[in-house]
């Protein structure tokens, strides 16, 4: 068992034929089984070639329906990436996992209104993906830092989300599904939608939880966590450090109005229950220690 | 992205949003002949600088008269205007905004933001203005009347007159205020705005609503499809640093300690300076190098944490994935050689070809100092820089 995608999952590709979409789909494709989940392709253009074996549809709703695939990453440009959502969407995906980086605000919230009522779920944009260890892995991160194993892991950064996989795995704990759900301040899925599916997941016995400043997601889980979550939880807060008005790299990643800060975010998991560090190099061995005193 | 004051109005009139009459203007005889062409008895001469709490800072004045007027100019002009948003050092005025007097009966904000939770444009509106907003959120909250608005209806005349009532507008200046809402709403969008504020709204004497101030941040990631805001950039009003990196594709953020962080991802980026303060060090920056970062790259990332003369030593962090560890290893060896590197360098590095890049650095012949993983070469690079404070006192 997982969460969102497993060995099974059929993925189609928007944006496959692109020069990051073909790096990560020859690195999709080479993990695990993933040469029989990438199915499909999709740019209307170039209909009817192959890449790397695989198919390319004109349309998301041709690939669908030629691969059964309902599942879609998207790599496309950040001025097409949200109407690529909106197709996706309204070709009745199950999940789709937008990767592209630097989507105008505006674009995504014309989106998000779009995808109301919609079955659809978004993970994403400017996120690293999501990857079921041994199994499948769908989006840009290193297959090879991860390792199959009980501990879920759910961020809202890249490199800091392997930095916590690399601990991990260091330690012997290997992940059930690791889920990168990006740094935009207008995204899909968010920390407490991924906890809720780790809470009924019956391959995942605790959870590594990393966000930063900026919004108030983290707390926002954090509160259904005390009240409904049944497995620990260990959580990181990046920015501890990070002065209020500047973005941070990623553009969710800023104290605005006093809102949004770590401390502050620290504050209300510790609280709720989460175990806490405020040591990015500790969230492996916290988690090995909480795991032996449950 | 920031503009400046007159620049939004200038958006903000193109979207029927009324405000004072006025001009920018760069020397003092410039605001003298500005003050002359609009004519009347009264005028603001308000100091163009990014940062908000100008007033207090003695960056706007009233002049009742062209004498009053230009040596209020002469007074900003050139002033190192010190506010809440500026940091100590305060920000050189190289522009004012000379306007009309009016006469004011009441003064109300409005905002619009976007609702990160809700994922909505947020317009906040207030009969409090002229005060910030987190001042009256924090102190009476009830004043403060939220809308959300459908991005596919926008925001309706029936909805606009209903907020222009909340805060207290009379019903007489309700056709004002409505235009002045919905065509805020307009710019908003159209123009690709995080955040804007017209604080205050004035209402006049005579009856009439207009933005007496106005600020308008846009989203960066949509500047592609403007470059007319683009053209409003001001230079003179960022930190050279900052600038400097844009140039190369790196975010960088100039901070107030001694330790140089260059480290891929942001948020692995934000842990590395989180993880310097808890062993007691304080960053000199934050600085991302993306994820694609060649040779040229990291050497420019260098260059730039060498611009900061209180730098005392530097953290390489990075976690290679698509980025591999022997092409960082060998971009990090160039660079040190080419910028003659004086201070001690720690590196760390983790991911795909880690034993490679380690052996780069090893072969390379510097001083380079390897952490074997985050919490070590966090220690090992404050340990350096205090090494290095306490030899050089």
């Amino acid at each position: 068992m997982s969460i969102l995608i497993d060995k099974n999952t059929k993925v189609m590709t928007q944006g496959m034929t692109g020069k990051v979409g073909q790096f990560h789909t020859i690195n999709c494709k080479a993990y695990a089984n993933g040469a029989n989940c990438f199915v499909a392709g999709v740019n209307p253009k170039k209909a009817g070639e192959l890449f790397e074996g695989i198919p390319v549809y004109a349309s998301v709703r041709e690939a669908r329906e030629a691969t059964g695939a309902t599942v879609s990453v998207i790599y496309v440009p950040p001025s097409g990436a949200a109407a690529a959502i909106d197709e996706a969407v309204d070709a009745d995906l199950d999940l789709v996992i937008c990767i592209t980086e630097g989507i105008p605000v505006h674009d995504m919230l014309r989106t998000r209104f779009r995808m109301q009522g919609k079955k659809t779920r978004l993970v994403g944009p400017n996120c690293p993906g999501l990857i079921t260890p041994d199994e499948i892995k769908i989006g840009i991160m290193p297959g090879h830092i991860h390792k199959k194993g009980r501990i879920g892991v759910v961020s809202r950064s890249g490199t800091l989300t392997y930095e916590a996989v690399g601990q991990l795995t260091a330690l012997g704990m290997g992940q059930s599904s690791c889920v990168g759900i990006g740094g935009d301040p207008i995204n899909g899925m968010k920390h407490v939608d991924v906890m809720k599916l780790f809470n009924d997941d019956p391959a995942t016995d605790a959870v590594v939880m990393v966000g930063e400043i900026g919004g108030s997601d983290e707390e926002d889980c954090a509160r259904w966590i005390k009240g409904n979550m049944t497995k620990p939880v260990v959580g990181f807060i990046a920015g501890v450090t990070a002065p209020p008005g500047k973005r941070m790299g990623h553009a969710g990643a800023i104290i605005s109005g006093g809102q949004g800060g770590a401390e502050g975010k620290l504050a209300v998991m510790e609280e709720c229950g989460i175990h806490i560090t405020r040591n990015p190099a500790e969230m492996g061995r916290l988690m090995q220690r909480i795991l032996k005193s449950y | 992205m920031k503009i400046h004051e007159y620049q939004a109005k200038e958006i903000l009139r193109q979207f029927d949003v009324p405000t004072p009459r006025g001009a920018a203007c760069f020397s003092v005889d410039e605001a003298v002949a500005v003050a002359r062409r609009l004519g009347g008895t009264v005028w603001v001469v308000k100091a163009q600088i990014h940062a908000g709490g100008r007033g207090k800072g003695g960056g706007v004045k009233l002049a009742r008269s062209l004498d009053e007027l230009r040596s209020a100019a002469q007074q900003i002009l050139g002033m190192h205007l010190v506010t809440h948003q500026t940091g100590k050092e305060g920000q050189v005025v190289r522009r004012l905004l000379i306007e009309e007097g009016l006469q004011i009966s009441k003064e109300y904000y409005l905002g619009m933001v976007i609702d990160r939770g809700l994922q909505r444009v947020a317009l906040l509106a207030s009969s409090e203005g002229g005060m910030e907003i987190e001042q009256v959120a924090a102190q009476n909250p009830e004043k403060i009347h939220t809308v959300h608005i459908d991005p596919i209806q926008g925001l309706s005349a029936a909805e606009a007159a209903r907020v222009a009532n909340d805060i207290g507008i009379p019903d007489t200046a309700t056709a004002g205020a409505v235009s002045v809402l919905q065509g805020l709403y307009r710019a908003f969008v159209e123009k690709d705005a995080m955040l804007a504020e017209i604080n205050p709204l004035a209402l006049t004497a005579e009856g009439r609503v207009l933005a007496l101030d106005a600020k308008i941040n846009f989203d960066s990631n949509a500047l592609y499809r403007h470059p007319e805001i683009v053209a409003y950039r001001d230079l003179d009003e960022e930190d050279p640093a900052e600038i400097e990196a844009s140039k190369y594709d790196l975010s960088y953020i100039s901070l107030d300690g001694d330790i140089g962080c260059l480290v891929n991802g942001a948020g692995l980026a934000m842990a590395t300076m989180d993880i310097i303060k808890l062993y007691g060090g304080n960053p000199a920056n934050f600085l991302d190098v993306g994820g694609g970062a060649s040779k040229e790259k990291v050497t420019e990332a260098f260059k730039l944490m060498l611009r900061n003369p209180k730098l005392k030593a530097i953290l390489v962090n990075i976690f290679g994935g698509i980025m591999r560890c022997d092409v960082i290893a060998e971009g990090v060896v160039a660079a040190a050689r080419e910028v003659n590197l004086k201070v001690p360098l720690v590196v760390r590095l983790e991911g795909t070809n880690v034993e490679l890049g380690k052996r780069i650095l090893a072969e390379s012949g510097l001083p380079i100092i390897s952490g074997s993983d985050m919490a070590d070469a966090a220690q090992k690079v404050v340990e350096a820089a205090a090494v290095k404070t306490s030899k050089s006192k």
